[in-house]
């Protein structure tokens, strides 16, 4: 992975220096609060319902050990001894103090991390595909790209003001595991039909919030080496066009639903043929150089299937239906990519205390190359295990009640924090999430039913991604009292989709029930090994809007 | 006003007009809507300079640059970065007179406003009583070399800097 050169060490060590004379300008009255604000922002500094929340980046979502353990140690010193992973890839600590915010700043420098503009009207951390360099359909590796737009993107002259939010995430695989189409850009590289060459494609407007858009494509093959010359077009046609009148249209999307995705290109297109791209491109040299730090490790020569494997599944049941859930096949012969699924059935989906970070982390350097993953599931991956220390490593989770078998199943969960931490939210998640996860605690229903993505957003801003869920639920206040609002058909993939609403909203306590009923329409209707988000598209929302306003009624 | 340029404070040699009224003052600065006039009423030595909002294009501003020797871009407020990006390419158009960002920057943007081609900042009272100049100089200091290529000078720039050491490597390996 990548490792940080004088200059990157620097760069973060001054931020951490102005970070820490921007406390002191705002506490000397030389700043106001309201222009301090987005410099709290932009180093990861929120104020929260009950205390401030500090997010951290983990960059494309790919740590170290020692960068895990040092997590582990902030979490322990200065928050309660544990952590949320975030479904962009962060971390976010809940109840750090304000005082103590530089010297945590200075603890992540020490492991090449840092808070860089994880939040703030500027572009925040990127995203990247959690299988990188490891997954059977990769067509290259994503991550030289991210870091490449990360150094880019970082304390940028011209675009740290920008109308709002811009989240960018890459992928270089067929299946996209990183919803790239729910991005302000997402890229995807792709080999170009005639030259064969590897390029991006480039899309734009793509987001979720009140407003959610599937991103459009803007330029189907960009070369390789024009990538930098190109975002600055796209940003600086949004820099200077964005609506800056209301917060709720200022996303690159509603300009790019206002003037049309084929303007927008011609406006992007003509900015960027003004350009000098030589003048602004990385060079080959530093392309490469980024490259090499993401070479494949040296993996053993081993045959593509593990007889220890094999043996260890047929003498242990339950440790076979963990392999087959949580496991994912792998470039190189005889490895495999592992799912830590951080959503056992009552847990708060995402979190990991310090323990749970230590074990992990004691776990990758011994058996995954010293690398980890986060995923966008708020989930945690073991990219490079051999198959037959699965078992092993089975072992040692269970005793952390780490070693539940639920990747992509109905329990694996994606929420938002909600209104036991958020002040943005208007409803709670957690609690939902909980809930549904003990109607469904059994294993066997769970793999009976299969793949099925229930995604919970506290509030409009869909921070939980519910609009592309297969089942989405959203959680408002009315009159003030908590309403959920379920949505069906929603895709995060390459075949992205906004699910559409079913009926009216619910009370909390009677979502498992509307969700029973969803999943018994699908059992019903299903063929042969066909999954959820598949019946749904062939036989549409009718049924199962039936279904649920049964549930409406009997509620009411 | 207070105004600044990367030395610290400096003496504004420009004279506001608020309409096309501009007698025989040295350099004046007119708004927009009267720029077309004030050209107009031009004479031999006087210099005209232009305050224009900052949603104005390019495009439109563009065909009376060669007459200008300063462009003031509005910043309606420090949280309103469309001015960065128009100073861009009004550089990039090739104009040499001074460009003006006059809002209520704060000290953290100056070395941003540099970058992108601005010359000066013209600060309302209010920003300058709190911010004092030395609070600028130290914040233009912040960073001793950022990622962008093509902003500001090229030997603050990481990229730049690591294909200068590449091209020492190879020349001590020779």
């Amino acid at each position: 992975m990548y490792r940080y050169d004088e200059f990157d060490e620097r760069f973060v060590r001054e931020r951490v220096a102005q970070f820490t004379d921007q406390v002191a300008r705002r506490l000397d009255g030389s700043l106001t609060e309201d222009e301090f604000k987005p410099l709290r922002l932009k180093n990861g500094v929120y104020l929260q319902l009950h205390a401030y929340m500090l997010r951290i980046a983990i960059p494309y979502g790919t740590l170290n050990s020692r960068q895990l353990r040092q997590l582990a140690l902030i979490g322990e010193k200065y928050d309660r001894g544990y952590g949320h992973f975030t479904t962009r890839q962060n971390l976010q600590f809940n109840w750090p103090k304000l005082r103590d915010v530089p010297a945590i700043l200075g603890l992540l420098a020490d492991v090449e991390m840092h808070c860089i503009q994880t939040s703030g009207n500027c572009i925040r951390n990127v995203t990247a595909d959690h299988f990188a360099g490891v997954a059977q359909d990769e067509i290259e590796d994503p991550r030289p790209t991210a870091e490449l737009i990360r150094q880019w993107s970082s304390a940028h002259p011209e675009f740290s003001y920008l109308p709002r939010k811009f989240k960018i995430a890459v992928t270089g695989a067929e299946a996209d595991r990183a919803v790239i189409k729910a991005h302000d850009i997402g890229i995807r590289l792709r080999r170009h039909p005639d030259t064969h060459e590897t390029c991006y494609e480039i899309s734009v407007g793509g987001g979720l919030g009140r407003t959610p858009m599937i991103g459009k494509v803007v330029r189907d093959y960009l070369p390789k080496k024009d990538l930098l010359a190109y975002l600055e077009a796209i940003m600086r046609v949004y820099n200077l066009e964005g609506r800056r009148d209301n917060k709720y249209k200022a996303r690159v999307k509603i300009l790019v639903h206002e003037i049309g995705a084929e303007e927008f290109t011609r406006r992007v297109e003509a900015e960027f043929a003004q350009l000098d791209g030589p003048s602004i491109n990385a060079d080959s040299e530093e392309v490469a150089r980024i490259a090499a730090y993401f070479a494949p490790p040296r993996y053993e020569a081993l045959p593509a299937v593990s007889n220890t494997l094999e043996a260890a599944k047929a003498a242990n049941p339950a440790f076979a239906r963990w392999v087959e859930v949580n496991t994912v096949p792998h470039k190189a012969p005889g490895y495999t990519a592992l799912t830590i699924s951080l959503k056992p059935v009552g847990q708060a989906p995402g979190d990991a205390t310090s323990e749970q970070m230590r074990l992990v982390a004691d776990l990758a350097e011994r058996y995954s190359f010293d690398e980890l993953r986060v995923t966008h599931a708020q989930n945690l991956v073991l990219p490079h295990v051999r198959q037959r220390d699965l078992f092993a490593i089975w072992q040692k989770l269970g005793e952390a009640g780490l070693a539940t078998a639920n990747v992509g199943l109905v329990t694996d969960i994606i929420s938002c924090p909600g209104l036991d931490y958020c002040a943005l939210a208007t409803a709670r998640s957690i609690p939902i999430a909980q809930a549904i996860q003990h109607r469904f605690a059994d294993e066997a229903r769970q793999r009976e039913i299969g793949p099925l993505g229930i995604k919970i957003s506290g509030c409009i801003n869909a921070c939980g991604h519910h609009h592309v869920g297969h089942i989405g639920i959203l959680g408002l206040e009315k009159r003030g009292i908590e309403s959920y609002q379920i949505t069906l058909g929603g895709d995060a993939t390459e075949n992205a989709a906004i699910g559409e609403i079913l009926g009216p909203g619910l009370a909390a306590e009677e979502v498992p029930d509307a969700i029973e009923r969803i999943v018994s329409v699908y059992l019903a209707a299903r063929s042969e090994g066909e999954s959820f988000i598949d019946t749904i598209r062939r036989i549409g929302l009718g049924p199962f809007k039936a279904a649920f306003q049964e549930t409406a009624r009997a509620a009411a | 006003m207070p105004l600044l340029d990367r030395n610290g404070s400096r003496e504004d040699r420009w004279t506001r007009s608020e309409g096309a009224a501009i007698g025989n003052i040295p350099a004046v600065l007119v708004p927009w809507e009267v720029l077309v006039e004030a050209l107009d009423a031009q004479e031999p030595d006087q210099v005209i300079g232009v305050l224009i909002p900052n949603n104005v294009f390019f495009a439109e501003l563009a065909p009376f640059l060669p007459r200008l020797a300063l462009v003031a871009i509005a910043f309606p407020a420090y949280s309103d970065g469309r001015g960065f990006s128009l100073a861009r390419q009004i550089r990039r158009a090739g104009f040499a007179g001074e460009i003006r960002a006059s809002g209520p920057l704060i000290a953290d943007q100056f070395a941003y406003a540099l970058s992108c081609g601005f010359d000066t900042i013209e600060l309302p009272e209010a920003s300058a009583a709190r911010q004092p100049v030395q609070q600028w100089l130290n914040a233009k200091e912040s960073f001793s070399a950022t990622y962008q290529r093509g902003y500001g000078e090229s030997d603050r720039n990481v990229l730049d800097q690591r294909r200068a050491a590449r091209a020492t490597a190879l020349i001590a390996a020779e």
